[in-house]
């Protein structure tokens, strides 16, 4: 028996950035994953955008965490050292219909006191954008829509709260809560059960299930699937900024924008569906953002694909994100509804999950010792030809590149893998340094990647997996 | 940073840079230095265990580290220079330099007077031709998997269905095969083979792996390690034919759906690259847009027999050491190569008509098989060269033969037409 006063429940982005606020207190936290690896599921299949709120409905938790979030991240990139660009994103109305609906998106966004939001032209939007529809009527600019890395926004949240005494539980699943005297008593997992004071259910798609335990699912989770191209960086037609479609009543539509690194990205769907798993792509899907993205970008080259993803959005029925406590369940929160926004909001959230239960008298008294930086792995290829010279001096492994198409050296691979919470499978390493995220798709150091992970970890090859148990790369020896 | 110089800096040492190489060495030029990423020279063919090299240039048949091998003792007579585990990180045309890393040195700057880009190329990816699904374990281009099974002695899966004849999907069907596996078959969304009739025969007919032609896979199953996969037959337009779809179980599936030049480095280097190819436009003398950089292999064009990537590359490094010597210092006459009727690419793309008693081959790709044909070259209404061929495809490289004197005009059009 595990003893703690927090569990949180998920380590996605919601569930590490709790985490991490968490241990800016003298409070024992343990945090609980079925995953290998944090960064969740949502977390790290989203349009990897901060948003500024500015079409958040007015008055909701969602539009005041968001809205909060935004400029929040200015200083946690740099503590945490997390790419991260204020890109801005246009709102470009191709048609006279969508011309007639951008006064009611300022409006919208002034509600959600998003006062930054401006009129462009067609002709300022097109100097923008060259790559824009011709047709372009005129449009909105939002200046503070960003953009991120989302696996190292939530490796650092994770980290840093490592640093600062979070214990992290991953590859466990939780099975079950016990409570006792209307109080959560303890959190029974596929590992060790673990005696806890509060449970923090940031359990995203599975937030429902967990919720079943303590028997209050009065919702439930709706997977809302969303599929993505990310396009090669030497791809024809580029935008420089997020260029957003008009919302129609029935969906926010398909974007396309840079990513922190340089490709394009395009989509995404939103197709609910009843199962949690299906992350499949469909040929219907890639389809319809082809044909939608056009109408932004006509020229946008869906052939220069390097791969296909889809994340689940963990929507909830009925809609909204919630924050729940109840009277007579001492020490649970329940949070649901984190949907496309979360990733955002996930740093305000972690504030506000803290100020909820201090008002509510948890009592914890701040650390004085609280470790507020944390560094990220070295990034040869970023470097200037004179920093890379003295990384190869100081440490050979710098000079092996083992990842060509992201010029990713062996050296920052070994960080990856040594690092606290440091990654234990194939993705686990592409989701750190980017070995295999470029347009061979771990092509040529896939092999070279399993190799080092199997030498650096101590077992075999056939002990490495793409991501979760049971997603062996290889079989075993030739004869 | 550590500092070399030389007469010609060659990137990549498989067999283009190595025949590159020995031949600058040949031609006059002292220093020749490779500089090659891997722990050993010989590139991709360090991987290709299988026979069916050589029979070209050497009327043998060798397996890849044969041939291979013959091309480093030769490179070592001659006294070519080599650096290993380096990676090129920029070329710089204008200057000659090339800025490289490597445990040993650290950053290096390689100063040349010539320059030969041998970077071969890399496999096209699931991704790239947008096969749905989910996104397991178990995934591979039919080049990795060749890599862990020939090279780390590794084996990735027990049952597998390969997408695309390629040459090489071919030659990973009979070597899974032949380390146990069950390979339950090649699929191909064309309606003929992408590779060479003979890797058929030899790497699928005699194990009995059924070749399925125009059929795609549809879509991908499994979580963790994939489970199977959805294959379907396709229509005229290729388009799958979704309510025939079957599933077929699988452990692994093995892509190899093409390949493509690998030219980040001449892209950033600004240096003019053909669409068609994806590789630096050339002419006879392999030189590229930068009359200092030339080019050879597979970074100018896929070829499908490495005797021929040895033939052009020797001319490369002729060429180049020619250039590093100051002797290709003369006034070009450009002629431009356009195709014509089913030519889908030419390679080289222009000829300089000035070279004295040149003979130059074009390279080409056609289009559609095709049957009972004509190759011809012509510089306006004037054929200045033809040759019959019994079959035509796209899978298997043509050529015609122009002598530069017969050149007049602007241009010369290869086309293939029908012989009556």
């Amino acid at each position: 028996m595990l003893k703690t006063d927090v569990v949180v429940i998920g380590a996605g982005a919601v569930g590490c950035a709790v985490a991490r606020e968490l241990s800016k207190y003298e409070v024992d936290v343990i945090v609980v994953d079925k995953n290998e690896d944090v960064g969740g599921d949502a977390s790290k299949s989203n349009s990897a955008i901060i948003h500024t709120g500015y079409d958040a409905a007015p008055g909701t938790l969602e539009s005041q965490l968001v809205v909060a979030a935004n400029p929040m991240y200015d200083e946690l990139v740099k503590d945490l050292e997390v790419p991260f660009a204020r890109i801005g994103a246009i709102l470009p109305a191709i048609t006279d219909e969508q011309f007639e609906k951008l006064p009611a998106i300022k409006e919208k966004a002034f509600k959600n006191h998003v006062y930054d939001v401006e009129y462009k032209t067609r002709e300022e939007l097109l100097a923008m954008e060259p790559n824009l529809n011709p047709e372009v009527k005129g449009g909105l600019w939002i200046p503070r829509e960003s953009i991120i890395d989302p696996f190292i926004l939530v490796q650092a949240y994770a980290e840093n709260a490592y640093a600062n005494g979070v214990r992290f539980l991953l590859s466990t699943k939780v099975t079950g809560i016990t409570t006792e005297g209307g109080k959560v008593k303890t959190v029974q997992t596929t590992g060790e059960e673990i005696e806890t004071k509060y449970i923090i259910n940031c359990a995203g798609l599975y937030c429902d299930d967990i919720a079943e335990m303590v028997g209050k699912a009065e919702y439930k989770v709706v997977a809302r699937k969303g599929q993505f191209f990310i396009l090669d960086k030497n791809t024809s037609c580029q935008v420089d900024h997020i260029v957003l479609p008009i919302p129609t009543k029935i969906t926010k539509g398909k974007l396309m924008c840079p990513t922190i690194h340089g490709n394009m990205l395009v989509g995404p769907t939103a197709e609910d569906q009843d199962s949690k798993l299906d992350k499949s792509t469909t040929a219907e899907g890639l389809a319809s953002i082809t044909a939608d993205v056009r109408n932004l970008i006509p020229n946008v080259n869906v052939r220069d694909t390097i791969t296909q993803y889809s994340g689940l959005r963990p929507n909830r029925n009925p809609e909204g994100l919630n924050f729940d406590i109840w009277d007579d369940l001492e020490g649970y929160v329940n949070l649901s509804g984190v949907r496309s926004t979360g990733l955002t909001l996930s740093l305000a959230m972690g504030t506000y999950v803290v100020q909820q239960l201090l008002a509510r008298g948890a009592g914890w008294k701040l650390k004085e010792n609280f470790i507020s930086k944390r560094k990220g792995i070295v990034k040869f290829s970023e470097c200037t030809r004179e920093e890379q010279d003295a990384l190869v001096k100081e440490n050979p492994l710098y000079g092996n590149v083992i990842c060509r198409c992201e010029t990713v050296t062996e050296a920052e691979i070994l960080d990856a893998i040594h690092r606290p919470l440091g990654a234990r499978s194939v993705d686990a390493v592409k989701r750190r340094v980017r070995a295999g995220m470029g347009r061979c798709q771990g092509g040529f150091c896939g092999p070279k990647v399993i190799e080092i992970l199997a030498r650096e970890l101590g077992c075999e090859p056939t002990d490495i997996n793409k991501n979760n148990a049971g997603s062996y790369m290889v079989t075993g020896s030739t004869r | 940073m550590y500092n070399v110089k030389c007469d010609v800096a060659i990137i990549g040492g498989g067999p283009a840079g190595l025949a590159a190489a020995i031949a600058a060495k040949e031609e006059g030029a002292e220093k020749v230095l490779i500089l090659e990423r891997d722990n050993a020279l010989g590139g991709i063919l360090q991987q290709c265990i299988h026979p069916g090299f050589g029979l070209t240039r050497f009327k043998e048949e060798l397996t890849g580290p044969e041939y291979y091998g013959r091309f480093v003792d030769k490179a070592k007579e001659v006294g070519v220079d080599y650096m290993l585990d380096t990676m090129v990180l920029e070329v710089n045309h204008e200057t000659n330099e090339v800025i490289c890393t490597s445990s040993r040195y650290g950053l290096t700057q390689v100063q040349a007077k010539s320059i030969v880009l041998a970077m071969g190329c890399r496999e096209k990816t699931r991704a790239s031709i947008m096969v749905p699904g989910t996104r397991p374990a178990g995934l591979y281009t039919a080049g990795s998997a060749q890599r862990l099974v020939n090279r780390q002695n590794i084996m990735v899966g027990k049952k597998v269905v390969i997408l695309g004849s390629g040459d090489i999907g071919m030659i990973m069907a009979r070597r899974m095969t032949l380390e146990g596996a069950k390979v339950v078959m090649v699929v191909e969304l064309m309606d003929y083979l992408a590779g060479l009739t003979r890797n058929r025969v030899q790497c699928l007919d005699d194990f009995g792996i059924p070749l399925k032609l125009a059929h795609t896979i549809t879509r991908i199953e499994g979580n963790e390690r994939v489970t199977g996969v959805w294959v379907a037959p396709v229509d005229e337009k290729k388009q799958p034919i979704a309510e025939k779809a079957e599933l077929v179980e699988c452990d692994t599936v093995l892509f190899s759906v093409g390949l493509m030049p690998e030219n980040e480095l001449t892209r950033k280097a600004g240096i003019a690259i053909n669409p068609i190819t994806n590789g630096p436009a050339v002419n006879q003398y392999m030189q590229t847009s930068a009359p200092s950089v030339f080019a050879c292999g597979n970074v100018v064009h896929v070829n499908d027999l490495v005797d021929n990537v040895s033939e052009e590359s020797s001319r490369a490094g002729k060429y180049a050491a020619r250039y590093a010597m100051g002797k290709l210092a003369g006034e070009q006459k450009t002629v431009t190569c356009v195709t014509g009727r089913n030519v889908r690419y030419l390679c080289p793309q222009t000829v300089d008509a000035n070279e004295e008693g040149g003979k130059v081959s074009l390279y080409f790709r056609v289009l559609q098989p095709e049957l009972g044909v004509k190759l011809i070259a012509r510089c306006g209404d004037e054929v200045i060269a033809s040759t019959k061929e019994f079959r035509v495809n796209p899978g298997e490289m043509c050529h015609v033969n122009v002598a530069t004197e017969k050149l007049t005009g602007d241009t010369v059009t290869v086309e293939v037409i029908k012989e009556d």
